[in-house]
């Protein structure tokens, strides 16, 4: 799978659900998206070795008050 | 998973509101959240033309595209802030969005017509780039709405923005900035109404909403604001989220409900006795408005001209 900021690529043997994949890697699910192709995929998905998905921080932090 | 609707295959949960949606369904949340937020303020009426800030990320492709689609006329308008390469490739993102749907953008250049970028006015001013930033933004914004005939600016503040800066606010107890902290600012002399329409919506719906509606946008971080405290508290909240969802949501809508009249009962007052600049016209408690003496700085050859002269 490939994580970005900074980006990087990880193997993972699966199969896995997508939650055990981000707490394995000790991601928060509120600070990310898991997407396959272009399509989201929900957290209960269950990932196998053939799966390429990325993923996304969602966090961004240049909010200034308007 | 399935969608809470229509029982379909979900593709995104919103714990907070106990639901899963499909693609069709989250659209469909997304524009009532955004509704619901423009009417319980009284954000935008009907026939009032709106400036949204776009940087070319998530929160304001994404808002640009929801107002768009309930019906609202809404212009886009773009700052080059001369961050390298993100600035040129958040531009790209913006025009890109913009002439794909035949929408009208606005650009500004901070260099071409100031003279300087935020880099190197931050450093000569002595600020923090997230500061100079922040303030150049809301100057020209403020600008650009008033020249251009706009009602409304339209900002991508989404929950997680909101409840960071106020979570912020509150360790620190900045009762100035805590009075000023609320989904709209009404519209002053010399300054345009001032609304973000994504604050029921948190930072993970925007980027999935984004995904679903195929945006593409600006996913890399601002280099220059890696590390600052706002990230930490994003993440700080979200670990508070994860073990028990709707923190977020209660923390910022309870303070508007219950805590923040009780910061902004002078701030009216304040802004009744702000002077015109000197230089450039816009509203300010001092001669020199904080823009003008940040150009000033920056490119210390540079003086703006009075307004009118």
């Amino acid at each position: 799978m490939t994580l970005r900021n900074p980006k990087r690529v990880v193997e993972i043997e699966g199969p896995l659900r997508v939650h055990s994949l981000l707490d394995r890697l000790e991601l928060n699910r509120e600070s990310v998206l898991v997407i396959r192709g272009d399509t989201l995929v929900p957290n209960d998905a269950l990932l196998d070795d053939a799966d390429t998905v990325e993923i996304r921080p969602v966090i961004s932090g240049g909010a200034v008050p308007a | 998973m399935k969608c809470t609707v229509c029982k379909g295959p979900a593709v995104i949960d919103a714990r907070r509101h106990n639901a899963n949606f499909c693609p069709a369904h989250f659209i469909a949340h997304c524009e009532e959240q955004v509704r619901r937020a423009v009417h319980q303020f009284g954000m935008i009426d009907s026939g009032e033309r709106v400036l949204v800030a776009v940087s070319g990320g998530k929160d304001s492709l994404a808002l640009w595209d929801l107002l768009v689609r309930l019906g609202f006329a809404a212009d886009g308008l773009y700052l080059g802030l001369g961050i390298g390469e993100y600035s040129d490739e958040s531009g790209r993102y913006a025009r890109e969005f913009a002439g794909r749907r035949g929408l009208r953008l606005h650009e500004v250049d901070l260099r071409d017509e100031y003279g300087f970028d935020v880099p190197t006015g931050a450093k000569a001013a002595k600020r923090v780039p997230c500061s100079a930033c922040g303030l150049s933004k809301r100057h020209l914004f403020d600008r650009a709405a008033l020249e251009g005939g706009y009602d409304v600016v339209a900002t991508g503040h989404n929950l997680d923005d909101e409840a960071a800066v106020l979570f912020g606010n509150v360790l620190r107890w900045n009762v100035d900035y805590l009075a000023r902290q609320a989904p709209v600012l009404p519209a002053r002399s010399g300054f345009p109404r001032k609304v973000k329409p994504l604050v029921r919506l948190a930072e993970r719906e925007m980027a999935a909403y984004c995904v679903v509606r195929g945006i593409d946008y600006q996913v890399e971080e601002c280099p220059m604001a890696v590390g600052n405290r706002h990230l930490g508290y994003k993440e700080a909240l979200n670990t508070i989220e994860v073990q028990s969802p709707g923190s977020k949501a209660a923390f910022y809508f309870e303070f508007l409900d219950k805590a923040a009249h009780r910061f902004n009962a002078g701030f009216g007052e304040e802004q009744a006795s702000l002077l015109a600049c000197e230089r450039c016209g816009a509203p300010t408690p001092v001669a020199v408005c904080a823009f003008c003496r940040l150009v000033e700085r920056a490119v210390p050859s540079r003086r703006i001209q009075v307004a009118g002269a």
